[in-house]
């Protein structure tokens, strides 16, 4: 397994990070690996075979879990379908409308784009770690007294990408909010109402207007 | 007009038992203390936790994957279907295909006539279904599923409706059946009207193809207990779905339940089953164990329905002084690859919108090679407002009069395209007009689009539009089950879905209107066939008042049991009592008061269970929702790109039911308006393949964050409506959405003064046409 610095370094958010996996997967690989640059001249420590399943330990919420997974697993089926952590949606499985949005390292990204073997060491926040025990987070809070979403669907991946936003920005302007958003998809349309919530998610974790 | 439009969303004139007679429905509230007030849903922690169970969420420790294999052309025959070399990969457990012992079965493509099988040796359309195949992982289940070995026969294909009718375009359905008849109307004589008239003028229009792409793919969970069936799925109506599953497999209905108590939007393409909710269910009998299956977003583009695109020529006559003459419309569109009746309905605000003496409408859909039609928010409503509603504006230009005084004198009290033409019960598109005139500032704006410098490339206009619903008042059947506990706290059972519309929250404000309690102590049970009262399908902007009038009548039904029980007990007439907050208050002497817990009567009982049954409809009127909608634009010049900077709706839906559920009603269907106006295009390689190739949301681009106004203004015109139902509700969902791409059309114009009559306006089209303009063509 690789040593955690060596990771991060060779790490950016959104880059696949686990040269062990890249050097598993075939022709694939050769193009991801050589894009990778320096990490890629490397010697592999670890090979994953497609078809094995690997040891890794996943930082979901706070809580550590030792799982067996195949290589190509994306995150978003580890959450839910074997972790039960449903609140992540599948929506496309292909980076488009953001559904999955969860934070790594508090940076929003889609989970449905990220192998869970790439995630190893990382921190990783659902829609479920936002809450206080039974009490909905700030942000939870503010989507819901403001109405912003209708189906709901897309709702939890709107709430990690304002969350991570504010985590970034906590006055964000509406130009912040309306880009901090424009990965995710509601096709109920519920977007005027997401930006209002926004702004009232940021006074909520600034301490205004009731407990946060 | 079909019969099935309208058998869409009501039962029609078939009587239903339980419907109280006319004249028994209480009338309805004068002054509310919940309802009309903005509250926020009684299931937003549910669904902003992350806890709310959707269909693609509920899974098992022994859940299978399954993955359908459709077919990859636009148009081909099956010769054969080998799956023994995908059975033998990795973690798969079974496969199924029209070979397989009990999948030779029947599948009824719900509108149309036509009958096809599960798994049809002619696949008329990209992704019609060929196979299903199960395992322990959606990955090994993927793999499996392209080890299939299909030899297909490849057939010619028709993809562009504007050519089926070419004597050399293949035919998708024999050579007699390519065109379904033309559906007609006509009122009047229109070459008598166009005579009268000062203006005439003559345009074609169209509307591209969009596809509804829900967030939650359409999908679900199929388990079997022995013989009995559950199946979650992600539907608009439970029941429909429980019906036609026991139809396809020759079950009784009884042994069918289909769940599906949250789900992530629809807008009509979840109206029915799709080939997976039966290939699911056959997989998970042959397994022994849950198998759940989710469309891929790709095949959602191919198989889960869309709102045709439409070929429309429209003429129209009208006199200087704005009186409008004749209406003459022609349709050419398609339903995909059986006929569907997924063009209905496109004429109807040609037919009912504004006054008019002589009309005619021709309507005409052929087949094609693609996925069928399937009803789309407001079906044909969007796409006959982007023709009528622009070649209003025309006419109001060439006649030097304002568009919003044009249509003022046209508005319509009667429903002139129905028989008899039976009055609405009420019509606020007057209002709606003027009020939202009145709040965009359209007389000023206007003039400072008119008076604008032609120095600037960045051009602001305005346009506007109205429109009508031809259904929305809902109607029986629907019961309703409330439970009243001695604490106070309610039950309430509907079987209706919620599809994000807000429909529970409503239903909590009624009961709390109704019965003095406070909406946090309903528990709201709905959307499932083994626990929950019958309802249709929430469709055609039914739910709220097709529900709430029963929901208020089963909470009169409560009430008038409790004072039974209290008038004894307490010693007073059941008509001077009062309930309020889980007390009973005589209204003579307040004091008096006791809690619902000390009724000795109702804590020997436990409960008090209350029935309602939804009233029947006005007699020979019509309920229907009307809208304005105005708009402002920025259009660069130089670049094509359109901004819309706000919007104002104002929309009469009768009585407001949650003021903030209605305003983010109006957002949503602006939005999804500005998807059809700006953005929004299936397209079809008509070349070569017949193949859908905008099948992703990278290529088929819905309104993002940044492509939405910073504001738009709701403006409730509430008629004070006290006929169509107790509770004065009528449908919000589709209206909002009806004339809003005409209305920037319209605005388009205003500020560059061209007329776009193709969607989408974007930078693509509009550059094209301003550089044709500078070149003088």
């Amino acid at each position: 397994m690789d040593d955690q610095s060596d990771e991060k370094s060779s790490s950016s958010h959104g880059g696949v990070t686990r040269r062990g996996f890249l050097t598993s997967v075939g022709a694939g690989a050769v193009v991801a690996a050589t894009v990778g640059g320096a990490s890629a001249q490397k010697p592999a420590e670890e090979v994953m075979k497609p078809e094995e399943m690997g040891k890794i330990t996943l930082l979901v919420n706070g809580r550590k879990h030792r799982l067996l997974v195949e290589p190509r697993w994306s995150l978003l089926f580890v959450l839910r379908e074997k972790l039960g952590l449903t609140g992540s949606k599948v929506g496309c499985e292909r980076g488009e409308c953001g559904a999955c949005t969860v934070l790594v390292d508090d940076v929003p990204q889609y989970a449905c784009m990220l192998l869970a073997v790439e995630v190893e060491g990382r921190s990783i926040t659902t829609v479920e770690g936002l809450m206080k025990g039974e009490e909905l987070g700030p942000v939870q809070q503010a989507f819901m007294e403001h109405d912003a979403f209708q189906c709901g669907y897309c709702t939890p991946g709107q709430v990690m990408a304002i969350e991570g936003l504010l985590r970034k920005n906590p006055k964000p302007s509406d130009d912040d909010i309306r880009r901090g958003v424009s990965g995710n998809l509601c096709r109920c349309g519920a977007y005027l109402h997401i930006f209002k919530a926004a702004h009232r998610a940021a006074e909520l974790k600034r301490g205004k207007g009731g407990a946060s | 007009m079909k019969d099935q439009d309208e058998s869409l969303y009501y039962v029609g004139d078939f009587p239903v038992p339980e419907t109280p007679e006319p004249g028994q429905e209480p009338k309805p509230w004068k002054q509310t203390r919940v309802i009309g007030k903005p509250m926020p849903r009684v299931d937003a922690y549910d669904r902003v936790s992350g806890s709310a169970v959707y269909p693609s969420d509920v899974t098992f420790s022994d859940v299978l994957y399954g993955v359908v294999l459709g077919s990859p052309h636009a148009n081909a025959r099956v010769r054969s279907v080998d799956v023994s070399a995908a059975l033998k990969m990795p973690g798969v457990h079974a496969a199924v295909t029209r070979s397989t012992k009990g999948a030779d079965l029947t599948w009824p493509y719900v509108w149309g006539k036509g009958k096809a099988k599960l798994f049809d040796a002619h696949c008329r359309y990209e992704g019609d279904a060929v196979a299903g195949i199960c395992a322990e992982t959606p990955y090994q289940a993927c793999d499996a599923a392209r080890a299939i070995k299909v030899d297909y026969e490849v057939l010619p294909f028709v993809s562009d409706e504007r050519k089926a009718l070419d004597p050399k375009a293949p035919a998708v359905d024999g050579p007699d059946k390519r065109i379904a008849e033309t559906d007609k109307y006509e009122r009047g004589d229109v070459d008598m009207g166009f005579a009268e008239a000062d203006v005439v003028l003559e345009t074609d229009y169209r509307t591209e193809c969009e596809i509804h792409t829900p967030m939650e793919l359409h999908g679900c969970v199929a388990k079997w207990d022995g013989d009995h069936l559950t199946l979650w799925e992600s539907t608009q109506g439970v029941f429909y779905i429980q019906q036609q599953v026991a139809d396809v497999l020759g079950m009784p209905q009884s042994k069918v339940r289909v769940v599906g108590r949250y789900m992530g939007g629809g807008f009509g393409s979840k109206l029915e089953a799709g080939k997976h909710t039966i290939i699911a269910a056959l997989l998970a009998k042959m397994t022994g164990r849950p198998v759940k299956i989710l469309l891929s977003r790709e095949e959602t583009f191919l198989i889960t329905g869309n709102r045709p695109a439409s070929n429309m020529k429209l003429k129209a006559g009208v006199r200087k002084d704005g009186t409008l003459t004749a209406l003459q419309f022609t349709l050419l569109a398609t339903g995909g690859a059986y006929e569907s009746g997924g063009i209905s309905l496109t004429d109807w605000l040609i037919r009912d919108l504004y006054t008019c003496p002589n009309v005619k409408c021709e309507s005409t859909e052929v087949l094609i090679n693609a996925g069928l039609a399937r009803p789309f928010r407001a079906p044909g409503h969007p796409q006959g407002s982007w023709a009528l509603e622009q070649m209003l504006d025309a006419l109001a230009e060439k006649i030097g009069m304002d568009p919003v005084e044009l249509r003022l004198k046209n508005v319509p009290t009667v429903s002139q395209a129905r028989p008899g033409n039976p009055p609405y019960t009420s019509t606020g598109l007057k209002e709606c007009l003027e009020q939202g005139a009145k709040a965009f500032g359209w007389t000023d704006v206007r003039k400072k689009t008119a008076e604008q410098g032609k120095d600037s490339p960045i051009r602001s206009g305005v346009g506007m539009g109205a429109c009508l619903w031809f259904v929305g008042g809902g109607g029986p059947p629907s019961t309703i089950v409330l439970k009243l506990f001695p604490d106070g706290s309610v039950n309430l059972n509907m079987g209706a879905s919620d599809l994000g519309t807000g429909t529970k929250t409503i239903m909590a404000m009624v009961v709390s209107e109704e019965l003095g309690i406070k909406p946090d102590k309903i528990q709201i049970e709905n959307a499932d066939t083994g626990a929950t009262q019958f309802a249709t399908r929430s469709g055609g902007s039914k739910t709220v008042p097709t529900e709430s009038p029963a929901v208020r009548a089963a909470a009169i039904d409560v009430k008038r049991q409790l004072f039974q029980i209290a008038a004894e007990e307490l010693k007073v007439p059941a008509s001077e009592l009062a309930l309020r907050n889980g007390e009973i208050i005589p209204n003579a002497d307040q004091s008096k008061k006791v809690k619902l817990n000390k009724l000795e009567a109702l804590k020997k009982r436990g409960l008090i269970i209350g029935i309602g049954y939804r009233g029947p409809n006005p007699e020979k009127k019509w309920v229907n929702p009307f809208g304005a909608q105005f708009c402002e634009v920025k259009v660069d010049t130089r670049t094509g790109e359109v901004q819309v900077v706000r919007f104002v709706a104002a929309q009469e839906s009768g009585r407001v039911m949650n003021r903030l559920t209605y305003d983010n009603q109006v957002i949503g269907g602006i939005t999804m308006g500005i998807g059809l106006a700006m953005t929004e295009v299936r397209v079809l390689d008509h070349n070569e393949t017949g193949k859908v190739v905008s099948k992703n949301w990278h290529d088929y681009k819905l309104p993002t964050a940044l492509d939405v106004p910073r504001e738009i203004v709701s403006i409730p015109i509430d008629p004070d409506d006290t006929e169509a139902n107790s509770t004065g509700a009528k449908g919000l969902g589709e209206p909002v959405t009806i004339p809003t791409a005409a209305a920037i059309g319209n605005a388009v114009y205003d500020a560059i003064g061209i007329r776009v009559t193709n969607t989408p306006i974007g930078p693509v089209q509009l550059s094209r046409l301003l550089a044709e303009r500078k070149a003088g063509r």
